[in-house]
């Protein structure tokens, strides 16, 4: 096992127990991945020492919290490259930031018979939240195409974009094939037609390295949850100019500057989309997943991330009547399989007999999988964390699944 | 033999295995035994929901007595579905609708289910009761 693997498997506690009697094998990290140490230790290190409301108080604890809230933000807005900290939204994830872009643009910049485009592959919540708009708005939801290979049709994109178009939303890596879209081609596209695009990161944040400003992306939205932080919170990126147009989505406390019952004026960017009191240990979580990610090398962890897809594309190709589905030239470490005449619940029941967790289903993308002309898959997606024994031990599974279903 | 000795029966027949592969190679070997539903009860309207494999459960009453029915494109619930026909089809709606399917929690498989196949094991409990309660009701009607 490869040294610097090994430590950091250390780092993760809920990796050391036995599921089932046997060692736990997770592999399913796309759908969450475990924590490390300092971020559950941010955790609770904030409601041991600094837990108060926010923007609240004159009183001490109340100024550090506040403190440890912005300097999340900040981290953040490093990380990711914003040019501003206000750019820079918290939410509860992926979900709410899709949510809170499809209420508000949608409410400022879409109208009757104006077009929405999204693509064939995007995850539920990148698809219902503009269905919703489209019906509110009477707006046209239409639909990027895949190839069988689970690759964009780049091909067709040009004449999708039309001049009723008001804002592309795609995902910059599928979560149910793991196809790296190419966001940056398609984002210089979109602008030189004057089209917004919104980019789902939730699956790209754990294994990319994101710079908004370099990717000109216009909305970027991620989940903690995902990239080794804490459930419940995540951000919304928005271009400042359109952030400052948009109004405000969700009224409350925090996102006012002042009340009265003839009328209510608007706290500025950030706060006018953070209402209520916000999710302050999970913030504090998301500034130490922040920190771990930004503390790996980065070409060692992609590097060890591709080993792990190589590997493992390599082991289960090798098993007579498994198909793998999605043959992207460029994935990120998740695969997603059948196996001829053995139905995936079948298998998952048995993998997790086995201590091995994948996932099974449609992985909320039944579009796909109906271009696919497949029910659903088994899924595997690797952290880094993970190991080449463990993916032997997967191939050992699928092989004892195989003995026992056929 | 009665509902509650069919149940015993399983319960004895699963205590035997002391693994949890041999339960599930007998759970397979039962699924893969059950005769295949007709395809053209494979519609919507038996589609049970809250499965995550599909499951589909069909019943008539004969003599006053159940007929069950059913299949699933997983084996593994198909031998599932086979071990609730078992127990419940040739009983009278009323004793199957009065049974809580405690055999169940004897043979140890539902620790093994996954919540959502276990909400599934729930959904084809409560669509075999709801066949049940419709024929009772239409008994009583008669009588
Ligand atoms: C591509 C993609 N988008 C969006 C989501 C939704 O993320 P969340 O449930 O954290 O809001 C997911 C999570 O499954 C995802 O994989």
């Amino acid at each position: 096992m490869n040294k610097g693997i090994n430590n950091i498997r250390n780092r993760f506690p809920i990796l050391d127990q036995q599921v089932n009697n046997r060692p736990l094998v997770y592999l399913d990290n796309a759908a969450t991945t475990q924590k490390p140490d300092t971020v559950i230790r941010a955790v609770s290190r904030y409601y041991e020492t600094t837990n108060s409301n926010v923007h609240r108080g004159v009183h001490t604890l109340s100024q550090n919290a506040t403190q440890a809230f912005e300097n999340s933000r900040k981290a953040i807005q490093h990380y990711i490259n914003a040019a501003h900290g206000h750019e820079i939204i918290f939410t509860r994830g992926t979900t709410e930031s899709i949510n809170l872009v499809a209420f508000s643009f949608g409410e400022r910049y879409v109208n009757a018979g104006d077009e929405i485009l999204i693509t064939g592959m995007e995850h539920h919540s990148n698809i219902v939240p503009w269905q919703m708009l489209a019906e509110r708005k009477s707006a046209i939801l239409k639909v990027l195409p895949v190839t069988p290979a689970g690759e964009l049709r780049m091909d067709k994109l040009d004449s999708l974009i039309t001049n009723k178009t008001r804002i592309l939303a795609v995902t910059h890596v599928s979560n149910a094939l793991g196809t790296i879209n190419p966001v940056r081609e398609i984002i210089q596209k979109a602008h030189a037609r004057d089209v917004p695009v919104l980019i789902d990161g939730a699956q790209a944040m754990p294994h990319l390295k994101v710079d908004v400003q370099d990717l000109d992306a216009d909305f970027y939205c991620f989940s903690a949850h995902k990239m080794y932080g804490p459930t419940g919170i995540g951000a919304l990126y928005g271009k400042e100019k359109y952030l400052e147009e948009m109004p405000p989505w969700q009224g409350g406390g925090e996102m006012i500057q002042e009340v009265s019952f003839q009328k209510t004026t608007y706290n500025q960017l950030p706060y006018k989309f953070e209402a209520g009191t916000p999710h302050m240990g999970g913030v504090a979580g998301l500034e130490a997943a922040i920190s771990f990610l930004a503390s790996q090398e980065e070409p060692l962890f992609q590097q060890t991330e591709r080993e792990l897809l190589q590997y493992a594309t390599r082991r289960l190709e090798a098993i007579p009547g498994l198909v793998i589905y999605g043959r992207a030239q460029n994935k990120s470490p998740v695969i997603s399989f059948l196996i001829k005449d053995i139905h995936p619940f079948d298998a998952g029941t048995i993998l997790n007999q086995l201590g091995i967790a994948v996932r099974t289903g449609h992985h909320c993308t039944q579009p796909l999988m109906k271009t696919l002309g497949i029910p659903g898959t088994l899924r595997a997606s690797f952290a880094i964390y993970n190991t080449k024994e463990e993916i032997d031990q997967l191939a050992a599974g699928i092989e004892q699944a195989k003995k026992m279903l056929l | 033999m009665s509902i509650r000795e069919k149940q015993e029966a399983i319960t004895e027949e699963f205590a035997m295995f002391d693994d949890w592969m041999d339960k599930y190679n007998y759970l397979i070997e039962l699924g893969k035994e059950l005769e295949p539903l007709d395809p053209r009860y494979k519609t919507k309207k038996y589609l049970i929901s809250g499965c995550q494999s599909q499951v589909w459960l069909i019943a008539r009453l004969e003599d006053g007595k159940m007929v069950l029915q059913g299949d699933s494109d997983a084996v593994i619930t198909k031998g599932i579905v086979g071990l609730f026909i078992r127990v419940y089809s040739g009983e009278t709606p009323h004793d199957v609708y009065a049974d809580d399917a405690s055999f169940l929690d004897h043979i140890g498989i539902r620790e093994h289910l996954s919540p959502t196949r276990s909400n599934g094991l729930v959904s084809m409990l409560k669509q075999i009761k709801l066949y049940a309660l419709a024929f009772k009701t239409r008994q009583q009607k008669k009588e």
